[in-house]
């Protein structure tokens, strides 16, 4: 059975971190991998926070929730702020320097600060596109699923209006995480 | 022909209930969208106009319920799905159908309450409402899956014995596993067992709608193929004309109890785990039952004899195995995310063995640590 990897999805109502999600989730699926994923969201349709809790591999996948997570994306401050400090020793963070400013340097864990929603506003001239840059940027320094397989899960999930733009999304996210040294 | 091999899907609990619900037949919904059973309604609005079928965005959930129980006496099968606010409004009319006998099925996704307490998070605090939210004595089925493809069989299961007993049955998911996504592989629909409900052939002389056929469950006809019948919420008789004599009414409130009753052996579901030398058992269902699985597990590791019981189906309360259970252990422990219902309902079965009340009602589904700690402290 290949290795049990908790990957936490977090930032604010309406930035597609239940989305990045599921779309991961699919991934997994088309891996062959064992997978759950599970969400947490307030009432409001945007603003507030939301996140996404994937965990993928293991065994036996009974409990849904993650308390300490191997990989962390925070796209808001908040998140980084309620998060950051649980992630796992040997854990990979990402954090959105867009809307992440303060944060501190935990001992032991891969952290990467890279400009996502920025990129996803100058490069895409939409803001909405950063679920798939972050999730691009995440592929490309975790290596936790393949890159066909994720294309594969968007095709599936995002509106055929939208595919193009998202596919080039999570392009630009794979291009700058490959770009950008670890803190 | 191509043979249809099934294949693993990502798919959500409420997208799962849906999908099974075409499976076992349902061409009819109608009902109002809430939080988190929302995409119930989303599917089905998908689903069913290319099938043929109907979806009815209704004005509120008396409606909806209401429509459902008119479609289903025409003859269809049908479900709504909603939550607590809305459970609270579908509450009398759910009574009228156990009483005029309509098979329906309601699924009540659970969420934080009371009123709209917290529409978006986890609760399971309808567990007596689902037993007893309508007034009068009356059946009760209930059915609570803990995974993805559990909500997917025990959706089918609750339109078979919907149509099998003709009476209203209650699908309780809480907010954690109508969202949770997970690995699902659909058996084709030849590999499903589908009820389809007795149907009276034409009308004769001796035509009586209400008179009970083998369980004591009657073959009502269609609405609108010809008959020519009463239905009332009204005390009736085996015509459906409505009555005052007390013998008429213990004879039908008896009969409705025992359509559930006496087949309970039928409808009972549960599952155990690690029973077999436990000493301390954890009783857990929908989501927590998994944060169960967990705790439990953690405690073999440090050597506690724990194991888990899991009631599927709620109502009828499988009763026989906690006393069962209750001869052999010598503690239990329910874990639940409310104040401490279905512990109520395990005491009183129990006999003398303690019960140890575990409840959550922060909206937040209950850790496997908060469970480990229990029986850490039951056990020592």
């Amino acid at each position: 059975m290949n290795e049990r990897v908790e990957i936490i999805l977090s930032g604010s109502g309406g930035q597609g971190m239940i989305l990045a999600g599921i779309i991961l989730a699919d991934a997994a699926i088309r891996e062959g991998k064992s997978v759950v994923q599970s969400q947490s969201y307030g009432p409001e349709a945007r603003g507030g926070a939301s996140r996404a809790e994937v965990i993928i591999g293991g065994e036996e996948l009974d409990y849904p929730k993650i308390s300490n997570p191997d990989i962390l994306l925070a796209m808001s401050q908040q998140a980084s702020d309620k998060f950051l400090h649980r992630v796992k020793k040997g854990g990979l963070v990402i954090l959105d320097s867009s809307y992440v400013a303060d944060f501190p340097r935990p001992d032991g864990v891969r952290l990467y600060s890279i400009p996502i929603s920025d990129t996803a506003r100058d490069g895409l001239g939409k803001e909405m596109m950063a679920n798939m840059v972050a999730l691009g940027a995440l592929i490309q320094v975790s290596g936790v699923i393949g890159r066909d397989n994720v294309q594969k899960a968007v095709e599936e999930r995002v509106p055929s209006g939208s595919l193009e733009k998202n596919i080039l999304a999570l392009e630009l996210g794979r291009k700058l995480a490959k770009n950008s040294d670890i803190l | 022909m191509a043979r249809v091999v099934p294949m693993a899907r990502l798919m959500q609990g409420n997208e799962a209930v849906a999908e099974a619900a075409v499976s076992a037949g349902v061409m009819f919904y109608a009902g109002y969208p809430i939080t988190p059973s929302t995409e119930i309604a989303e599917h089905m609005a998908k689903r069913l106009p290319p099938l043929g079928g109907i979806f009815i965005q209704m004005e509120d959930e008396i409606s909806s319920i209401a429509a459902v129980i008119g479609a289903s006496l025409g003859g269809m099968k049908a479900i709504t799905a909603t939550s607590g606010p809305g459970f609270s409004l579908m509450q009398e009319n759910i009574g009228y159908a156990v009483m005029a006998e309509v098979p329906c099925v309601i699924v009540n996704v659970m969420r934080l309450g009371p009123s709209t307490g917290m529409p978006t998070a986890p609760g399971q605090g309808d567990v007596m409402q689902a037993r007893w939210g309508t007034h009068g004595d009356h059946p009760v089925i209930a059915l609570c899956p803990s995974s993805v493809t559990e909500a997917h069989d025990l959706t089918v299961k609750a339109v078979n014995l919907a149509e099998k007993f003709r009476t209203p049955v209650i699908l309780l998911l809480d907010e954690v596993v109508a969202h949770l996504r997970e690995r699902i592989v659909i058996p084709s629909r030849e590999n499903m067992e589908i009820v389809e409900r007795k149907k009276i052939p034409e009308e004769n002389g001796s035509f009586l709608p209400y008179r009970p056929e083998a369980g004591g469950v009657p073959a009502i006809p269609d609405i609108g193929r010809g008959f020519r019948f009463n239905v009332t919420g009204l005390v009736h008789d085996q015509r459906g004309i409505p009555s005052n004599d007390p013998g008429v009414a213990a004879d039908l409130i008896s009969r409705l109890l025992g359509k559930v009753n006496n087949n309970a052996g039928e409808i009972y579901t549960s599952d155990g785990y690690m029973l077999e030398d436990a000493e301390i058992v954890v009783v857990a269902y929908g989501s927590v039952a998994r944060s169960a699985r967990r705790a439990v597990k953690e405690a073999r590791a440090e050597g506690i004899p724990a194991g888990m019981w899991r009631p599927v189906s709620l109502w009828p309360f499988p009763a026989g195995e906690i006393r069962e259970l209750s001869r052999r252990v010598r503690c239990i422990i329910v874990a639940e995310m409310n104040a401490g219902q279905l512990a109520g309902e395990v005491e009183r079965h129990a006999g003398g063995c303690p019960v140890v009340s575990l409840g959550k009602v922060s909206g937040e589904l209950i850790s496997p640590l908060e469970i480990f700690r229990r029986i850490k402290e039951v056990f020592s």
